[in-house]
């Protein structure tokens, strides 16, 4: 027998050697993490850095002469006199008036700092309030995108400041008094896309991805669960469901982009649907998300306890009572955790509504599930590819209004899991 | 079950259970040793006239008592802690009953050498001490077999013992009757006389007691209560 | 060895005699025949008539020919060591088995001299008239209320409201749980102690107004407390329920039954009266047994 003294002594030395194992196991852990935390705070901070100014809009706020001679306009409620005014002349009137030192001579200069779009703004203004022509009214129009690029970044040398030096002056001094002002981006969230950065928004997008949501939870959802219960609860052990099994767990790991071709190939070459419609990309959508909804609303099955089907079983419930008194309750917040996950994942995807054709550049916010639209990321993967610097920070902002819809939902899959959650 | 090995109790899981049971299996025939030998020496002390032995006897009594009392404790530990059932039930129970029996007959010794002492004062060899050291002998002998019967559980043996006591009830009543006559020759005998027929009366107890213990011992073996039963059912037990 | 202290010295001594003697699993030189059964196997009154009955799951047999009646208003335990065979007997008798898809069912199992594993027979019905008790206590995760009425509702026992009612209360009283929880019937039942989760399950057994109970091991899961409710309450409904009962713990089976059936290796080695099983038993191995001898 070992001499007890020395044992413990030996005990002892190798606890040093444990301990530091386990110190330096935890430091590895706690760098695998530094890792992960400071990947994501750089991710964060690079995509509010640059796109926190995408949420705001440069105006120009001024007193305008509304001349109905200046404007060939007698009568605003006349749809076709205001088709055809001039409602640029007022806006660089004021415009002028307010620049000091600039004249007519320099109108063209001045009336580049206007957005093309303002005379629109104005003229739905006036359609609206037919009365104000011939009165004079303060105005808030939107600034010319380079003034925009100029008043946000002006310094930064990413981005190229397009305005001449005499025209930055000019800016600094309406900034100086208050004629040029930043606000919140409205405009952002309340329209489509555009080829002009500072009236590009991304309600089209929103809503597109929202039809586009709908389509996938209503098809995944149902069909998923149904599919995992009868699977879990019904199917002989054979190995036809082996091989089911096998195959499902094989399409979750499939690239997201071969169900974009098969979407394409079956959907719309043999059934003919259309292009770029939220039905369209749903169906796809489902097809990519079924495989995760099968195995999470499986496991959640599984993970009803056995006790629970044999306290059912042995009163006499018959296996369909079981399984819709018993195991689907207990199951469904582990189903639909796995489901919105699923759906997260699926509003995140872009490579399969590509080839759908759910890319193409669509002003119009859709108004039907069977409206051409596009989605969020596509919108973000749109603007990010653009060559206009000012699209960057739009889609910067774009993908800051993903995130918060991600992380909404991931909240709402927690919120959801607490809340259905019961203890056995 | 005379083939039966002696470790019966000796083959728990718990090994500290094994010691227990053994433990009151050794200290009962330890008693039952003492108890034994207390009887022999009373009886030689009377046959003998010797009161110094006799008094030993008495003052050896508070061992028997004490052992009793120790036993008993044992037992009851053994119930509370381990729960016996069947064949460690029945062990325990025996026990607990075999040592009342034991604890009587070491009392009955008790009075002999009372007897013993009152006798030798009196002096002068009385009559009937051959009867007392023939029932004596056969009693005696009949208390070691149950003893042995009950280390060996040999429920055969036993249920000799319990045939040989209606010998003793004879023998006992062809002593007592031999004793009247001693009376009826000379009445100044009766006092003595009476003095021997509470010795044999006392023997005659001892044997009722190693014929419970035989019971006893049956019951142990084959769980099958013979008290109050005639010999023939006991026998159809033990055949069993 | 004389730097130990002697404690240590004593340890290792007693570790030495324990190595000496191993544990022995079962007396080698007792044989069991197969389908012989010592003792009082047969009942003049049956309700489960049981005869020759095997079961088997794939080619491991794990009931080997066992006949035994179980009598009206008895309460028959069936103890022997784990792997016995007594759960699996007892699943039989309400085919809980029937969800195992190996497992294989033969021999003729009568109730009330209907066969249980008839194709017509409908298991519904079956477990209606025989409910079972689990091991572990498992109440639905639902109010008291409707772990009680789940039973009465499917089963379509009740019209009204008010007959419900009647049968929860009534349920609840015969568990001896009706006093507790009369006030707080909406509160969820995983709430509630073990013990009282256990007896809730008994209530919601009795709600079905079944003929037999089935308990598997009710009491390993509870403490010493619980575990003396359930068993008077046992005690009471023998009065009006038969009740098959297998336990681990064999005061347990000494105490709440009428008969005792002793299980061995998918054998059933002995049946007897509990009395006698556990004062002299007939069998060798069931003394063993229940001597703590092996097991």
């Amino acid at each position: 027998m070992t001499d007890q003294r020395s044992q413990a002594e030996i005990v002892r030395q190798s606890l040093k050697r444990r301990y530091r194992k386990e110190r330096r196991f935890r430091a590895y852990g706690i760098l695998a993490i530094a890792i992960a935390l400071s990947a994501l705070v750089v991710l964060f901070v690079d995509i509010i850095g640059k796109g926190y100014t995408g949420f705001t809009k440069t105006t120009i706020t001024m007193e305008v002469e509304l001349d109905g001679e200046m404007m060939y306009l007698d009568d605003a409620t006349d749809k076709k006199q205001i088709k055809m005014a001039d409602f640029v002349e007022p806006l660089l009137q004021a415009l002028i008036r307010q620049v000091p030192g600039a004249t007519e001579e320099n109108r063209d200069a001045v009336r580049d700092l206007l957005n093309p779009y303002a005379s629109n703004e104005l003229r739905d203004m006036l359609e609206q309030n037919p009365e104000w022509l011939g009165t004079t009214q303060t105005l808030t129009v939107l600034a010319h995108t380079d003034v925009d690029v100029y008043v946000k970044h002006a310094g930064d040398d990413a981005y190229s400041i397009k305005l001449s030096d005499r025209q930055q002056r000019w800016v600094d001094q309406l900034v100086e008094k208050e004629v040029v002002q930043t606000s919140f981006n409205d405009v952002f969230f309340s329209s489509g896309d555009s080829r002009d950065p500072s009236r590009a928004g991304i309600l089209g997008a929103i809503v597109g991805s929202l039809l586009t949501m709908l389509v996938t939870l209503v098809l995944s959802f149902p069909i998923g669960v149904a599919a995992a219960i009868y699977l879990e609860e019904f199917a002989p052990q054979n190995r036809l469901t082996d091989f089911i099994e096998v195959n499902i767990n094989n399409l979750a790991a499939v690239p997201s982009i071969i169900f974009g071709l098969l979407g394409l190939a079956v959907f719309i070459n043999l059934f003919g649907m259309p292009r770029s419609v939220p039905v369209v990309g749903g169906l796809v959508l489902t097809l990519m998300t079924l495989p995760t909804i099968i195995i999470s609303s499986r496991a959640a099955i599984k993970s009803v306890p056995p006790s629970i089907r044999e306290a059912a079983e042995g009163i006499g419930a018959s296996k369909m009572q079981v399984v819709l008194h018993h195991v689907l309750p207990l199951a469904m917040p582990g189903m639909l955790t796995g489901s919105i996950i699923g759906m997260a994942q699926a509003l995140g995807e872009t490579a399969p509504l590509l080839l759908i054709g759910m890319v193409a550049f669509i002003v119009d916010v859709p108004d039907g599930f069977f409206d051409s639209a596009t989605v969020l990321p596509v919108q973000v993967f749109l603007w990010a590819g653009s060559p206009e610097l000012a699209f960057i920070e739009r889609a910067s902002a774009a993908i800051m209004v993903l995130l918060a819809f991600l992380v909404s939902m991931n909240a709402l899959a927690i919120w959801l899991r607490k809340r259905l959650e019961r203890r056995w | 079950m005379p083939d039966k090995k002696d470790d019966v109790y000796g083959d728990h899981i718990s090994h500290k259970f094994n010691d227990e049971l053994m433990a009151l299996k050794s200290e009962f025939l330890e008693m039952g040793g003492l108890v034994e030998s207390q009887v022999d020496r009373a009886i030689t002390a009377l046959v003998d006239n010797d009161g110094h032995l006799a008094d030993e006897v008495r003052a050896t009594d508070k061992k028997v008592d004490q052992m009793e009392i120790d036993l008993d404790e044992e037992a009851t530990l053994i119930i509370a802690r381990r729960q016996p059932t069947a064949r460690d039930l029945r062990l325990v129970i025996s026990v607990i009953k075999m040592v009342a029996d034991l604890e009587r007959v070491g009392d009955e010794a008790k009075k002999i050498a009372k007897f013993a002492i009152k006798l030798s004062e009196e002096g002068q060899a009385p009559r009937g001490y051959v009867e007392v050291r023939h029932i004596g002998n056969h009693v005696l002998s009949m208390l070691h077999d149950a003893l042995d019967a009950f280390a060996r559980l040999d429920s055969e043996q036993a249920l000799r013992i319990m045939k040989e006591d209606k010998r003793v009830d004879e023998e006992y009543q062809a002593a007592t009757r031999t004793l009247l006559t001693f009376m009826m020759e000379d009445t100044r005998n009766i006092s003595r006389c009476m003095s021997v027929m509470w010795i044999l009366r006392a023997l005659e107890r001892v044997g009722d007691h190693a014929c419970n213990i035989a019971e006893n011992v049956i019951f142990m073996v084959k769980g099958e209560d013979v008290r109050h039963t005639p010999v023939e059912e006991a026998e159809k037990v033990v055949g069993r | 060895m004389n730097t130990m202290n002697p404690t240590i010295a004593k340890e290792a001594d007693h570790q030495e005699i324990e190595a000496g003697t191993p544990v022995r699993e079962q007396p080698e030189e007792t044989i069991i025949e197969e389908g012989k059964t010592v003792g009082e196997p047969f009942a003049d009154n049956a309700k489960f008539k049981l005869r020759d009955v095997n079961v088997s799951y794939g080619d491991t047999r794990a009931i080997k020919n066992i006949s035994l009646d179980v009598a009206k208003n008895e309460v028959i335990a069936f103890i022997g060591p784990s792997g016995c065979g007594k759960s699996t007997f007892l699943r039989c008798l309400n085919r809980m088995n029937d969800s195992i898809e190996i497992c294989k069912v033969t021999g003729s199992l009568q109730l009330d001299d209907q066969d249980i594993y008839d194709r017509r027979r409908d298991v519904v019905e079956l477990r209606a008239r025989v409910g079972m008790v689990f091991q572990k206590p498992n109440p639905f995760p639902k109010s008291i209320y409707d772990n009680v009425a789940y039973g009465p509702r499917i089963h379509g026992l009740a019209n009204r409201k008010s007959d419900l009612d009647d049968i929860v209360e009534n349920s609840l009283r015969k568990a001896g749980l009706w006093s507790e929880v009369k006030d707080r019937l909406d509160a969820t039942a995983t709430g509630m102690s073990g013990g009282q989760q256990q007896r809730l399950c008994i209530a919601r057994a009795i709600a079905v107004s079944p003929e037999v109970i089935l308990m598997d091991e009710p009491c390993s899961a509870l403490d010493p407390i619980a575990t003396a409710r359930v068993e008077e309450l046992m005690a009471e409904m023998s009065e009006s329920y038969t009740i098959v009962i297998v336990t681990h713990s064999m005061q347990q089976a000494a105490r709440v039954s009428n008969r005792t059936a002793y299980f061995h290796l998918g054998h059933l080695v002995e049946v007897n009266e509990t009395n006698k099983v556990f004062t002299s038993p007939e069998h060798e191995l069931t003394e063993s047994y229940i001597t703590g001898r092996f097991g």
